[in-house]
């Protein structure tokens, strides 16, 4: 996960934010958009920017809205309030027919009565463009996704990788300014998809398309997306870079949700540069440097990853520490996450590196350890 | 294959025995040489050389084709349309009506359907012949169009429609271009079971089709009913020729692309 | 635009040609009887706007459904088609059954080929199949001539024209109907299932009663409804393979509207048959759905 968590590099560029730029036009905007269907509000109240060569990730569970937006963008749908500007036109006049915007459906949706070539060639033809420049066109995207060999297949006579690679090119055929992907990775085997993530970012810094992808996939919105936007029933919940989002996220439901989290829930006690956390009788109060203001007694919780807190068999010295048993061991080859159980019940997961072979390792089952972290390895959240 | 035992054995074989033992007979005895159908008398064909003189049954045969042709033809671009409209149109005042009406004429015996559109073509002055048939004919046959378009329609994937719209196509040419290659197989299949109740519908045919026009099941049902001819055994091995035939080499077509795209897609899993 | 002109041209098409036909046998049917042809009594005048319509309203009456009932000609013809078609229903039921079921159990690569042969009659003249019968029935006819060669029968048996030759037909044309449905309900089931309940201590023929039968019910049931609801309006089979004593309400509208010319009447007993239909077409779309629920899960 910490290995996900680093910002997408972008070479050539310097540093891509455009997000920060306060005079950067955006090229999409949704301001106010409320999408209903019948009583249920699949889209409330969303307002957003997405920037020009942005890799943007809409991600969260199944039921959010995340579809729906994507699917607003193409044209399929119309906001019932609230307007979507596209490099600042108003595009709900706009039929998805005639929108300088591709999209990658989730199925694939590849015309099984047509070759490779032919369902790269499709849009173009429909653009009424002369035969040679289509030809070399659908040439360039076949160099492009490296599907020479298989033109003239159809799509049942290649594999779920290539189908995959043929719908990509087919919908970056037209050059659109925005390209949509439907969970493009989904149908695919874990190894494949990995491998596929890094191709898409290539694909996408080659092309210099603004792509918005949908996904479930934490991990894969984490690998590929310059900004991703965390939503849960109808609300955009954060939109950060991925390691703002993993290091510093603004809620519980943030961090819970990306990746693994240990949470603490106590009251608040302004002390110093941060609050003293008062969570358990007969635990020793925890420390957190936080510059966002806590009132006396607040609710308040403490959200700390695995991986920056550190499992000792004595006592170590440290702001915070805690006393447990090793309840449970999850070996994952390169890691291993122990679960520790103090006295008051609870269960802290903690995280180290197996940098020494299995028959050396210092902990096992029922030990009594020590479990250690600094002052700012935690993020103090109010709800 | 455990429980395949002489008892599915005996079944199956009683079963088919039953279904296809009166055809054969029929078959058989429509090369006999005797007008006494019921006594062998040697091989024959001239039944069929006194049929193919029968300008009767001729005639009847062109009318019957010309009528089947023509409303098989109207009764799938209508039972499409139908079809198109039942899967993809949502809600529209007066749909529960629609579907009623579309599904209706599959169970309504053929008396009632016969004798209502004969009063409607009486009501309104239509001098009944070939297109009082051909009208009649359409309108149950495009019923049965559509149930099986329809059905094709559930299972497309609505995705190849929106990516056709997404890559610059009009709603129609995503329909032209797209869907109507796909689902074509279904709409073949629907024009083939109209071209067949057309063929076959004497009840209907009878009530709409007036003096000036006769199909080829009435002129058959007039000769029946005086007794079993050896014409008509002649005439029934020619239908049923036809249709073996028709059907054999339509599954043994589709039972090669089912071949052929199993193998296409062994051969993709192993490039991969 | 272009979904209006989808929407309208099939609607329009069988509102014209189904719906107002429909509505023209009600009007007739409840018109004064009169042996010719139309118009008949009364008749709609657009042009006295509502009143005439009013007029005309009061003037239609219930005169042919009442002769319906005076003339036991005709309730005994509705029994007797309810009575023949339920017969008919269940002899195909028992012949059908084992049909399918051996389908089911065949070898994967034979089932197509199967399949295929149940299909194929469907598409064969059904006045044809029934002709067949006519030559194999008769009393000078293939079985006949067969019993009596093999010295099963000293005389030959009478049974074409009687109601055994209408089952028989019957049974035959619609055969395919059955097994198909019970065939796709049989061929879904997992073979697994009985493997579990001989498993768990049911004998052969109890897994049969209480696995295969109950699951493939909806198919039973479709089979069933797909027989009786066209049997009971059956008009070729009763006529060419059934005798004078065969009673089918087909067979007498038809003579009511060829024979007798009697439209108004004719019109009267297809409102009848029609209405009778009503309940089991209801209940035939009710297991659709319900299956179509069953399988969406």
């Amino acid at each position: 996960m910490a290995d996900a968590a680093r910002g997408k590099p972008m070479p050539h560029q310097g540093i891509f934010e455009p997000w920060t730029d306060p005079v950067a036009k955006p090229l999409i905007q949704f301001q106010n958009v409320t999408k209903r269907f019948g009583d249920f509000t699949a889209i409330d109240d969303l307002s957003i920017d997405i920037f020009e060569k942005e890799f943007f990730a809409l991600l969260g569970p199944s039921g959010c809205g995340k579809t729906t937006l994507m699917r607003m963008l193409a044209g399929f749908e119309a906001p019932t309030t609230g307007t979507i500007l596209l490099a600042g036109d108003d595009i709900s006049p706009i039929p998805p027919n005639k929108r300088a915007v591709n999209m990658m459906f989730q199925s694939y949706a590849l015309f099984p009565h047509l070759s490779v070539y032919d369902n790269i060639a499709f849009g173009l033809k429909r653009e009424g463009m002369p035969k040679l420049d289509i030809h070399a066109r659908v040439e360039e995207m076949l160099r492009l996704t490296r599907l020479e060999r298989f033109a003239r297949r159809k799509p049942h006579q290649i594999s779920g990788g290539q189908r995959q690679r043929v719908a990509l090119a087919r919908s970056l055929a037209k050059a659109p300014k925005l390209l949509l992907l439907d969970e493009p990775l989904g149908a695919l085997d874990k190894k494949l998809r990995q491998d596929t993530q890094f191709e898409l970012m290539d694909i996408q810094e080659k092309t210099g398309t603004t792509f918005v992808i949908v996904t479930h996939d934490q991990e894969e919105a984490m690998t590929v997306a310059s900004r991703v936007a965390v939503m849960d029933e109808g609300k955009l919940i954060q939109v950060s870079t991925p390691d703002v989002l993993y290091e510093d996220p603004r809620s519980v439901y943030v961090a819970d949700f990306i990746g693994d989290v240990n949470l603490i829930e106590g009251k608040a006690k302004p002390s110093g540069d941060g609050i003293d956390l008062h969570w358990a009788e007969g635990q020793p109060v925890l420390h957190c440097k936080t510059a966002k203001p806590f009132g006396e007694g607040q609710t308040c919780h403490l959200a700390i990853r695995p991986e920056k807190i550190a499992i000792h068999s004595q006592e170590p010295e440290a702001r915070n520490k805690l006393c447990g048993k090793i309840l449970d061991i999850a070996y994952l080859g390169n890691i291993s996450t122990y679960h520790v159980e103090l006295p008051s019940g609870h269960v802290i997961k903690a995280q180290s590196a197996n940098t020494r072979r299995i028959a050396r390792r210092t902990f096992t089952w029922d030990d009594t350890v020590w479990l250690s972290w600094t002052d700012t390895a935690g993020v103090a959240l109010e709800r | 294959m455990r429980r395949f035992s002489w008892f599915n054995a005996t079944s199956l074989t009683l079963g088919f025995a039953f279904l296809y033992l009166p055809m054969l007979i029929l078959v058989i005895y429509s090369f006999n040489e005797s007008r006494l159908v019921t006594v062998w008398a040697g091989f024959s064909t001239k039944w069929y050389g006194e049929l193919l003189g029968n300008e009767l049954f001729l005639d009847a045969a062109w009318v019957t084709l010309k009528v089947a042709v023509i409303s098989s033809t109207i009764a799938t671009v209508l039972g499409t349309m139908a079809a198109y409209v039942l899967v993809r149109s949502g809600r529209f005042s007066g749909r529960t009506l629609f579907s009623g009406m579309i599904y209706a004429p599959l169970v309504m015996p053929e008396v009632i359907t016969g004798l209502s559109l004969l009063l409607l073509f009486i009501g309104i002055g239509l001098d009944r012949g070939v297109l009082t048939i051909v009208l009649a004919h359409t309108t149950f046959s495009m019923c049965f169009v559509s149930v099986v378009v329809s059905s094709r329609l559930i299972s497309f994937d609505r995705s190849l429609e929106e990516a056709a719209l997404d890559l610059g196509c009009t709603p129609w040419e995503a329909f032209r271009l797209v869907t109507l290659p796909i689902i074509a197989p279904a709409v073949i299949s629907g024009w083939l079971l109209a071209f067949t109740l057309s063929l076959d519908d004497l009840v209907i045919a009878s009530f709409t089709a007036g003096p000036s026009a006769t199909t080829l099941p009435m002129r058959i049902w007039s000769s029946v009913r005086l007794g079993v001819s050896p014409e008509i055994n002649a005439l029934s091995t020619l239908l049923i020729g036809i249709v073996t035939l028709g059907v054999i080499s339509a599954s043994l077509v589709s039972k090669r692309n089912l071949m052929r795209q199993q193998q296409d897609e062994q051969t993709a899993a192993r490039t991969a | 635009m272009a979904r209006r002109f989808l929407i309208l041209v099939p609607y329009l098409w069988l509102l014209a040609l189904f719906l107002v036909p429909f509505l023209i046998v009600l009007k007739i049917s409840l018109s004064d009887p009169e042996i010719s042809i139309p118009p008949y009594t009364p008749t709609l005048d657009w042009r006295e706007g509502w009143a005439g319509f009013t007029d005309f309203l009061s003037q239609l009456d219930f005169e042919n459904f009442i002769f319906l009932t005076e003339d036991d000609l005709y309730w005994k013809a509705y029994l007797s088609s309810l009575q023949i078609a339920g017969i008919s229903t269940v002899l195909t039921l028992l012949v059908g059954f084992p049909i399918a079921y051996g389908m089911a159990r065949a070898a994967p690569d034979w089932r197509p080929t199967l399949l295929m042969l149940v299909i194929l009659p469907f598409w064969t003249s059904f006045l044809i199949r029934v002709y067949s019968w006519i030559g194999i029935l008769a009393n000078e006819g293939y079985l006949n001539q067969f019993l009596l060669g093999i010295g099963v029968i000293s005389d030959p048996l009478t049974i074409l024209n009687t109601q055994t030759a209408v089952y028989i037909g019957i049974v035959y044309t619609y055969l395919p109907f059955m097994v198909l449905p019970i065939y796709s309900a049989l061929e879904k089931m997992d073979d697994s299932l009985l493997e579990a309940g001989e498993d768990l201590g049911c004998s052969r023929l109890s897994a049969f009663w209480l696995i295969t039968v109950p699951l493939s019910k909806a198919g039973i049931i479709a089979g069933c409804f797909l027989v009786f609801i066209p049997t009971l309006g059956e008009f070729v089979i009763p006529s060419l393979l059934g005798g004078s004593e065969t009673l089918m309400i087909g067979k007498v509208l038809w003579e009511e509207f060829f024979n007798n010319r009697d439209w108004p009447v004719a019109s009267a007993v297809a409102v009848i048959l029609l209405l009778i239909l009503i309940i089991p077409i209801i209940l035939f779309q009710r297991n659709e759905q319900k299956q179509r629920e069953a399988e969406g899960q």
